[in-house]
């Protein structure tokens, strides 16, 4: 590959002048682009008649073309694979403090406990008091506080895989930090990033938050026991949902009354549980 | 404040690649539609460097306009969020073609020259 500008020998036609040093690329597109991979000098030359010993400090040219986030994204490929070989479903639950993930996590739990095991990261900047109410309904938890930090990242699952050790044909749920930015940056090696959002929010979340709308697959309107009491419009959510993300699979529940759960349920039951 | 940690990999992998040498400058690609900010990234800067090969660095961003294809009619649509409705056909399915890049490009850095 050319590091000057990252073009691909073998995927487009190289011309090299060896003269010159200079060569010539042919974009697909039909750009021709000329330069040469040679030394600069920056202002001082090197002749040969009069040889001189100098030492100059000038500026060398590192190319990088690195991903900045490329040691999480290789993490979190390890991950899917880690998953996939344990034929595991991975879900990282994201959406803002408060829109019901842990409640939604314990109905699911509770009322697929015989169908399927399901083990659970959580993830907080602080307390395990999630981690606790997972706990009581009897599955595996592991807590993760971020400190600080206001998403999990793939090492962190990592680690908290190895401590977690699910079990094979299982579903393990990364509840993610209450944060509807951060996360949609951060792969983690899940199958599917589901965003959970409460009518007691606003309708418009999805384009206010747009990454984090577009980064997932799965949107849960939940909390619609008590739309009677809250100005949320859920056919204009959906249409704002749809605008950043058509190909979102949207559910409309309540955690609390179990109204709506079972097409959640039905679709985890597409992967085989 | 995602900014702050990924400035920190930025130094850090920035380091990696100097070898020692002392980086006058970087040149950083960040697409328009990325959830990352620039100007967080260069309030950041200069405190992550402090101590590292990249103390007094020149910060050089360059910002990626955002592009799309349509997948319904294949028209190329410029985008300033990560969606958009196609000026042709209408349809919002949008595939991001540019505009999602967060990539360090490059590195000046201090080369005794003989």
């Amino acid at each position: 590959m050319c590091v000057t500008c990252g073009c691909s020998d073998d995927a487009q036609v190289t011309i090299t002048n060896p003269q010159t040093d200079e060569h010539t690329h042919i974009l697909s597109d039909g750009t021709v682009i000329s330069h040469s991979h040679s030394h600069e000098h920056n202002g001082h030359s090197h002749t040969e008649e009069a040889p001189q010993i100098h030492a100059q400090i000038h500026g060398t040219t590192i190319t990088v073309e690195q991903n900045i986030l490329a040691k999480n994204d290789l993490l979190a490929a390890q991950n899917r694979g880690w998953f996939r070989g344990r034929n595991i479903l991975a879900l990282n639950l994201v959406s803002s403090p408060g829109s019901g993930k842990t409640t939604l996590l314990t109905r699911t739990i509770q009322d697929l406990k015989d169908r399927v095991v399901i083990s659970v990261i959580e993830g907080d900047q602080a307390t395990a008091n999630d981690a606790n109410r997972i706990k009581a309904t009897g599955c595996k938890v592991v807590q993760i506080n971020t400190g600080t930090g206001c998403h999990l990242d793939a090492e962190m699952v990592e680690r908290g895989l190895q401590e977690l050790n699910p079990p094979l044909d299982s579903i393990v749920a990364i509840e993610n930090v209450g944060n509807l930015v951060c996360p949609a940056l951060f792969d983690l090696g899940e199958s599917a990033k589901v965003a959970i959002l409460s009518v007691t929010e606003g309708d418009d979340k999805p384009i206010k938050y747009p990454h984090m709308f577009r980064a997932s697959q799965v949107m849960i309107i939940n909390k619609i026991d008590l739309l009677p009491y809250v100005e949320f419009d859920c056919d204009r959510c959906i249409e704002y949902a749809r605008q950043v993300n058509p190909h979102l699979k949207i559910f409309q529940v309540s955690a609390t009354t179990g109204e709506g759960l079972d097409a959640w349920y039905h679709w985890l039951g597409d992967f085989g549980f | 404040m995602h900014e702050l940690g990924i400035t920190r990999n930025i130094v850090a992998i920035a380091a990696e690649y100097a070898q020692g040498a002392k980086v006058k400058r970087i040149t950083l690609e960040i697409g328009k539609l990325t959830a990352i900010f620039p100007d967080a990234i260069r309030f950041c800067f200069d405190v992550c460097c402090q101590g590292t090969v990249l103390e007094g660095a020149e910060l050089d961003l360059i910002e990626i306009p955002g592009l799309a294809c349509c997948r319904q009619c294949q028209a190329e649509i410029s985008l300033e969020m990560p969606y958009g409705i196609c000026h042709t056909c209408g349809s919002t399915d949008l595939a991001i073609i540019q505009g999602e890049e967060l990539k360090i490009k490059e590195l000046e850095v201090d080369a005794v020259c003989v």
